[in-house]
């Protein structure tokens, strides 16, 4: 579904990502883990093409997409969806009118049906009593949840998460890590989430991917990634408290 | 590497940097006025009313004092100076030719861009930074459109309107001093300053007004989308925004005139 061929980036001067090549397949919940600045962010904006790499190449769906012109990057782009770091909701719009925009902008239905659609994904989102409520009277964790409603209201074929729950309290954090393993089970969307949080990355990934200084140093199912031997690997796991012989082994082993 | 070839390595990048950053705000003016064709669909209308309001009312209280300021202040001056020969009668034909020449459009211009321009960068420099304007992207919806085009069109048309308003509230100004401390009549002030001031200075004065309009929207809202690292690179895209249209401002005015007067 998406393919990562070669990939080289460099930002001022220093090489964020270098010749990475990976695969996220239809359905796949792909978590990208490491550590700050290992290129995690970077390899997000290259599917989009919010960047585009200094060298090889981004194929979505069959079609490399670094070389696209605007209106085919527009047709790429509206099979993903986004939940931003910062959730990005406009502040001047209320809830509604921000999970609403793609409808408006894209599409020529009617308010009435705009209305039914956005209702159907603050409610499954819990946010249907939030629809008037502007960004800033909402927490850190409702924010996110309207910035997945939006990712979501066009039926995007992926949806891809930048760190969905830095910033968020532990409970928060797992809701969540819920509702993006609901995204899958319900909707069947493939995910693909940057995070730091191994807790999460081992609750709701299907593959896990560490990058370290622009390189892949693993690429596995949660099972065999808590297995590693790469001491990359071992010390981030370690960095968690997330030990071969811990709590992990035993869920990760029943799957 | 010598020093000579570093520092012409670094005057050359500069150069190239001022360049590039032209080119991109020229092609973001373009991009946006090709898209002034949408607006008049229902969104877009809405937005640009809104930038408008806050152009034009949310301006005028500031506006009217400067104006009213300048305007004396001309009158003052120049009177002081025609009444050593007797001629202060023609304070009015000054005062209205330099407000409606040079000092309306330029007063007005440097006011927008210190109030509305900066305001502008402020709010699509921290657009850039909290990733909204790249979530517009990733939805399709082009940002020239979406938020450049409503404030270029309410620049473009609100400077020229607040350009007469200053004009009428800067002569005004000049009629008050005349009458209160040169001892020139508000009749005879008015006499002079419609005998002098011709078509042609309007004209001038008010597509100077539209000239500033676009620069500041196009300053401001390139300023806002280059902005990066944070708080700090808002506010340092803030000031540059209303540094570089006061130059701007400056150039083209005296260019402007020199076009339309030598």
């Amino acid at each position: 579904m998406i393919r990562f061929e070669n990939i080289t980036k460099a930002l001022g001067g220093k090489t964020v990502l270098d010749r990475i090549n990976f695969e996220v397949g239809a359905g796949e919940t792909f978590v990208i883990v490491g550590l700050s600045g290992a290129g995690k962010s970077v390899t997000l904006k290259h599917m989009i093409r919010l960047m585009r790499p200094d060298s090889g190449s981004v194929v979505v769906d069959g079609g490399r997409i670094d070389h696209l012109g605007r209106s085919e990057l527009r047709q790429v782009r509206s099979k993903f969806g986004v939940l931003f770091q910062s959730a990005a909701l406009l502040q001047w719009m209320t809830v509604f009118d921000n999970v609403a925009l793609p409808l408006r902008e894209h599409t020529k239905m009617g308010e009435q049906e705009i209305a039914r659609l956005v209702g159907e994904k603050l409610e499954l989102l819990n946010l249907s009593d939030a629809g008037d409520k502007f960004p800033a009277d909402l927490s850190g964790g409702m924010q996110k949840r309207v910035g997945l409603a939006r990712a979501i209201i066009m039926n995007p074929k992926i949806v891809l998460y930048d760190e969905p729950t830095s910033g968020l309290d532990p409970v928060t954090s797992r809701r969540i890590d819920d509702l993006i393993m609901d995204m899958r089970k319900e909707l069947g969307i493939t995910s693909v989430v940057v995070t730091h949080d191994l807790h999460s990355a081992l609750s709701i990934g299907s593959r896990i991917m560490m990058l370290h200084r622009g390189k892949i140093v693993e690429n596995a199912a949660p099972s065999e990634f808590i297995r590693s031997k790469d001491p990359t690997v071992q010390s981030f796991l370690e960095s968690q408290y997330i030990t071969k012989k811990g709590k992990w082994e035993t869920e990760l082993s029943h799957e | 590497m010598r020093y000579p070839a570093r520092s012409a390595r670094r005057v050359g990048g500069k150069v190239l940097q001022v360049l590039h950053n032209t080119g991109h705000a020229l092609f973001m003016l373009l991009e946006a006025t090709a898209f002034v064709r949408f607006l008049f669909t229902k969104r877009s209308r809405a937005e640009t009313a809104m930038q408008m309001y806050v152009t034009g009312i949310k301006s005028l209280v500031v506006i009217s004092v400067v104006a009213l300021f300048t305007g004396m202040i001309l009158a003052l001056q120049t009177g002081l100076e025609l009444r050593r020969y007797g001629q202060e009668v023609y304070i009015g034909s000054a005062v209205a030719v330099s407000m409606i020449r040079e000092m309306g459009p330029f007063m007005t211009g440097l006011i927008i861009a210190a109030s509305v321009g900066s305001a502008i960068a402020a709010q699509l420099g921290t657009m850039t930074v909290s990733e909204e304007i790249a979530a517009l992207e990733v939805m399709s919806i082009n940002p020239n459109r979406f938020l450049v085009m409503p404030r270029l069109v309410a620049l473009a048309v609100m400077m020229p309107i607040l350009t007469v308003y200053t004009n009428i509230l800067g002569i005004l100004g000049g009629a008050v001093v005349g009458a209160t401390q040169l001892g020139v009549s508000v009749q005879s002030y008015m006499d002079n300053a419609t005998k002098f001031a011709t078509n042609k200075d309007l004209y001038v004065g008010l597509f100077k007004a539209v000239v500033f309009g676009i620069v500041i929207a196009t300053v401001a809202c390139h300023q806002g989308f280059m902005t990066t690292e944070g708080a700090v690179g808002v506010g340092k895209a803030t000031r540059r925004a209303v540094i570089l249209s006061f130059l701007i401002i400056l150039v083209l005015g005296y260019m402007i005139t020199r076009l339309f007067y030598i």
